[in-house]
């Protein structure tokens, strides 16, 4: 499966979040990799849609919706926004 | 980024299809009616979301094909496996509601003050935000000079074709046609690669900005060919839509 940009998740983004966050800052917990989020690796058909760093492929956020409700992992993330 | 448009909730509204537009074959643009529209920018998305009777709900995003202040607008290509193409492309007829949610993102923008010169690069579909920065451009007055370049399979497969066949001044329009070309055709047949960006490209010295976008082999092939070539990383925004589009 390839891989989009975090462009592609700007609209679940915002509903988590209440904001844009496409041109947020995001930093790798795993490698240090600083990135806008626009810049992300999106994996949309995973279990729930996972977002990869793009220098060291961590898992930085995963996001799955059950019904209305959407469970958020940003474990991967030293920061954000 | 501008400010109130952003930081409104994002929800689910019902649109009106207004016209349907044939691009090609296989590509629709749909004009949609939005009673709530706040404006988007050139270069924004917006989601779709179908649901169907039992309940099955497909979301997908498209780019925004017109400029802030028309209509707004998307153009589809119909992907054959597809859960939400082919139904806005076969299906939707003019009158038709459909549900959507935006204008999202705040990346993949461009306005006049973010200068230029513009370097666009387009595979396939990834041409749609690219007219939206273009008819922006063309409506605000901006004289930013501007280099397309738009990599498609067959001259069939160029969507807006008219409209880019009559560049306004300042632009330029550089086609490649990778798989097939007619008779006499004096532009390029080959992919988009290192060695045609260094003979279409605006120069790394001219501090260009440039928007790429495409199928993500596309997309990747020719931001890493452009930073080696002097761009700098952030001088190059992407926007990959995975292997879907034709180059």
């Amino acid at each position: 499966m390839e891989a989009v940009d975090g462009n592609a998740i700007g609209g679940l983004l915002q509903e988590v979040f209440g904001i844009e966050m496409t041109d947020a800052a995001s930093v790798c917990e795993s490698c240090g990799a600083d990135r806008q989020v626009a810049e992300l690796a999106v994996y949309l058909r995973a279990p729930g849609t996972v977002v990869r760093c793009r220098s060291c492929d961590s898992v930085l956020m995963v996001f799955v919706k059950i019904h209305d409700l959407t469970c958020v992992d940003l474990l991967g993330l030293a920061a954000l926004g | 980024m501008a400010g109130t448009a952003l930081r409104r909730r994002l929800t689910w509204q019902v649109a009106k299809v207004s016209a349907v537009t044939v691009e090609t074959a296989s590509v629709r643009t749909l004009t949609l009616d939005v009673p709530d529209w706040p404006g988007h920018q050139a270069g924004q998305h917006l989601d779709i979301r179908l649901t169907d009777e039992d309940g099955y709900v497909a979301e997908r995003s498209y780019s925004i094909a017109s400029a802030p202040g028309e209509p707004v607008a998307i153009t589809v290509e119909r992907l054959d496996d597809g859960e939400v193409s082919p139904y806005l492309t076969d299906e939707l007829r003019t009158g038709d509601d459909l549900e959507l949610r935006g204008p999202i993102g705040g990346y993949f923008v461009w306005e006049p003050e973010n200068g230029g010169p513009l370097l666009l690069l387009a595979g396939g579909s990834g041409i749609v935000p690219l007219r939206s920065i273009l008819r922006h451009r063309e409506r605000t007055g901006s004289t930013v000079p501007v280099r397309l370049l738009y990599s498609s399979r067959t001259l069939n497969d160029v969507i807006y074709r008219a409209e880019l066949d009559q560049p306004p001044s300042g632009v330029e329009v550089i086609h490649t046609l990778t798989r097939s070309q007619p008779p006499g055709w004096s532009g390029y047949a080959r992919r988009a690669d290192a060695a045609l960006l260094a003979e279409v490209a605006w120069p790394a010295a001219a501090m260009p900005l440039a928007y790429v976008c495409g199928p993500t082999s596309f997309v990747e092939a020719v931001s890493q060919a452009l930073v080696q070539s002097g761009y700098p990383p952030e001088r190059v925004k992407t926007e990959r839509f995975g292997a879907t589009g034709g180059t």
